[in-house]
């Protein structure tokens, strides 16, 4: 059933966001602390083991990979909804502010990822829509930028 | 035509759907026509998305982007928070455990140098423009970090409110900067594994600015990216009133 996989999704997603809640109650934060990173470890953790399978297999499955297709428009309509004149009209300082940290932060990424074991790069992108996730088998085109 | 917008506002979210779906049509049109896909079509959606969000700020005078204009209200519940965890806890699905246990000890670090970073250099411009007490530059600064830390830092010490509000712009500029500069310098960084994107979502630790600018370099980094980012603003918030302002007022 479809329905088993999305009510897995959205168990996993409010037990993250209570924990998160809970955990910035603890440290006397006004935020959320890693509640939606909380929520994907829980599902992370169920589609690998045994007792969640049939929650994590066939139909239930499609009904994760659906909102896992649906990522990219969401994200589009959350870009549809910033408060971008905010941001242009910010004035000289918030704009300095916002890319400095930004250069500085993307200048620290390789530093960064040369420690600890490291990971392959990933096989090149299908150009269809994709599917965040999962695993596109290598194709002809490369769609990344 | 007066039952035609009738119908369209009453079904916001299912008006979303159609308007979104014709943008990343669109998009993707744009991407294999105009720029043999070198531009991955979602990173322009995601750009047509902004661009859309501009225009409409600047003519509704709303803070909500497109959400702001009646008919296309749904928006903003398809692009809101609840459906944006949702859709980002669901690219988890099919993460691979062993390279998340690679990336956690650097990721965690990533978080922390991520915060500290951002913040110093947001507090520097603040005192490069002038900014002297505390809790001003303590509150640029938080800005800097993200646009949720800004305002809860200004807030707890006590900053004025038109500080607060260019923390807030310096956040959403970072946001925004993030979602369209990722995929282009993503060659340039390295960040084509795991294990980088997870560096990568610590450092920069805006959630919406690590999800837009990821989906539209490689969706399947996404997971790993937001994984980090997601306790990004929890340590923002932790540090920014306590530590960080201590450190300032010390310093001032």
């Amino acid at each position: 059933m479809i329905i088993y996989g999305v009510a897995l999704l959205a168990a996993c997603l409010l037990t993250g966001l209570y924990v998160g809640e809970l955990l910035g109650q603890l440290l006397g934060v006004q935020a959320n602390v890693g509640g939606v990173g909380i929520a994907m470890l829980l599902l992370v953790l169920a589609s690998s083991t045994q007792r969640f399978e049939p929650l994590v297999t066939g139909a239930s499955a499609t009904g994760i990979n659906f909102w896992s297709a649906m990522y990219i428009p969401i994200i589009v309509a959350m870009a549809a909804s910033q408060n971008v004149v905010a941001a242009v009209d910010g004035g000289l300082l918030a704009l300095l502010a916002g890319v400095a940290a930004v250069v500085v932060s993307f200048a620290l990424v390789p530093v960064l990822s040369r420690f600890g074991p490291q990971s392959d790069p990933l096989p090149p992108l299908d150009s269809t829509p994709g599917t965040p996730g999962t695993l596109a088998t290598p194709s002809k085109t490369s769609g990344g930028v | 035509m007066e039952t035609l917008v009738a119908v369209i506002s009453a079904n916001g979210l299912i008006t979303a759907f159609a308007v979104v779906g014709i943008t990343v049509w669109i998009s993707y049109l744009m991407s294999a026509r105009l720029t043999a896909g070198r531009i991955h079509g979602s990173a322009i959606a995601i750009i047509l998305g902004l661009a859309a969000s501009y225009w409409a700020g600047s003519v509704t005078g709303g803070s909500r982007g497109v959400v702001d204009i009646g008919v296309l209200a749904g928006i903003g519940l398809m692009g809101g928070g609840m459906m944006r965890d949702f859709g980002i806890v669901s690219t988890a699905f099919g993460v691979h455990i062993s390279e998340l246990r690679k990336a956690g000890v650097v990721g965690v670090i990533s978080i922390f140098a991520g915060v500290i970073v951002s913040f110093i250099v947001g507090a520097l411009i603040a005192v490069a423009f002038g900014y002297r007490d505390a809790e001003s530059i303590t509150t640029i600064g938080a800005g800097a970090v993200t646009y949720s830390v800004g305002p809860v830092t200004g807030t707890a010490i006590g900053a004025s409110s038109d500080v607060i509000a260019l923390s807030v712009a310096a956040g959403v500029v970072k946001s925004i900067l993030v979602m369209i500069g990722t995929p282009l310098v993503a060659k340039q960084i390295g960040l084509n594994n795991p294990q980088s994107a997870m560096v990568f979502g610590g450092l920069m630790g805006t959630t919406s600015g690590v999800a837009g600018g990821l989906a539209a370099t490689d969706p399947r980094l996404v997971p790993y990216g937001a994984m980090t980012a997601t306790f990004y603003t929890g340590l923002g918030c932790l540090m920014g009133p306590s530590i960080l302002y201590f450190i300032v007022r010390a310093l001032v």
